[in-house]
């Protein structure tokens, strides 16, 4: 009982002071998470679905910023159901061995009062490969929208049918927009 | 110029060109279309698939260099023959011309709504023509589909009578397309 007074005190408090340190829930139906890979010169973009997480974030302690994103890999949306089925397969996603991607950050670096750097560890299909990436930070109607993108290989993780790899370039570059 | 001599004088051997251009285009991206749509995911699918969608922009592209051939050059009367079959060829040819454009703008418009730009000879990026939509996706590849399978059959019948005036009727018709009497 006095916890919880005590919490919604805490809660009120950071309200009062515009400034909710408190983790925001990422909400999935505002927010994009889009792969974008290159068949020969033709680039695709593949949005995924399914995604949930929370950022904890307070400008004035930027450097003690909190990242954790869970994605669910079967929600990867190519545009055509042949090839949303080929990339949930062994060879590619290993959706049904490897449900969940997940990035969770590890060390917060601020450059100025929009932008921080962001390094992570970015699981996928059981592999853990650290990444870095520059976001963007801006004020929302409630908390705040992050913004940014980064490379990672497919190689790295294990992702592709080597056949594939004289029309598809290794390289994918991961877009978000989070809120 | 009296009508048999202006029906025998045939076509320019530009119209003639790209006659046999679209032909060959058409029979192949036909065949392709029939295969592919069997294949799972793949890279030979996928360069099929590329190659498809070139040629199909190729006749897109070749379908208005020939309207614009047709309106600035007339083509010779059809040869003499019963009147159904004049009418059946004109419904047939101008049939052909209507699908020479749907066929390729279709598959233009299902890669477009199936996030897939078209970029031609892997060097010219196409306009989008809509955005990402897979209802819309669904929808143009129907109308892609069936518009490929009525095509088909119009090639069919388009081949079988003009054998059938070589063959048969023994006139000028194939011949004179064959570009043997073009001047």
């Amino acid at each position: 009982m006095l916890g919880s007074v005590v919490a919604v005190a805490l809660a009120a408090a950071t309200l009062a002071a515009g400034q909710p340190s408190a983790a925001q829930a990422i909400k999935a139906q505002q927010s994009t998470l889009v792969a974008s890979f290159r068949q020969q010169a033709v680039t695709v973009d593949a949005p995924f679905k399914r995604f949930d997480g929370s950022i904890q974030y307070d400008p004035a302690h930027a450097g003690d910023t909190r990242a954790t994103l869970h994605v669910d890999t079967t929600s990867l949306d190519i545009g055509d159901e042949d090839s949303d089925a080929e990339v949930r397969g062994v060879a590619w996603l290993d959706s049904a061995h490897y449900p969940m991607a997940t990035f969770e950050s590890t060390r917060i670096t601020p450059r100025d009062a929009q932008h921080f750097d962001a390094t992570g560890n970015l699981t996928i299909k059981g592999r853990t490969r650290p990444v870095t990436m520059i976001v963007s930070v801006a004020p929302a109607a409630r908390g705040y929208v992050y913004d940014g993108s980064f490379e990672l290989s497919r190689r790295d993780f294990g992702i592709g049918d080597p056949q594939w790899d004289s029309v598809l370039d290794d390289r994918v570059l991961v877009r978000f927009h989070l809120l | 110029m009296d009508a048999a001599a202006l029906a025998s004088r045939g076509y320019t051997r530009t119209a003639v060109a790209l006659h046999w251009t679209v032909a060959g285009l058409v029979i192949t991206l036909l065949a392709m279309g029939w295969i592919m749509t069997d294949m799972s995911a793949s890279p030979t699918k996928l360069q099929i698939v590329t190659w498809h969608k070139w040629g199909g922009i190729t006749v897109l592209a070749l379908f208005f260099a020939r309207t614009l051939w047709r309106l600035t050059h007339p083509v010779p009367p059809s040869l003499p023959g019963p009147l159904w079959q004049q009418r059946a060829a004109n419904l047939v040819h101008a049939s052909l011309y209507v699908l020479l454009l749907v066929q390729p703008l279709s598959g233009w418009l299902y890669s477009s709504a199936a996030g897939r730009q078209v970029v031609y000879l892997n060097l010219i990026p196409l306009p989008n023509l809509i955005g990402r939509n897979p209802a819309a996706g669904a929808l143009f590849k129907e109308l892609h589909d069936t518009c490929g399978t009525l095509l088909a059959a119009l090639v069919a019948v388009h081949i079988l009578a003009a054998l059938k005036h070589h063959f048969v009727d023994r006139d000028d018709t194939l011949r004179r397309m064959l570009g043997w009497r073009a001047p």
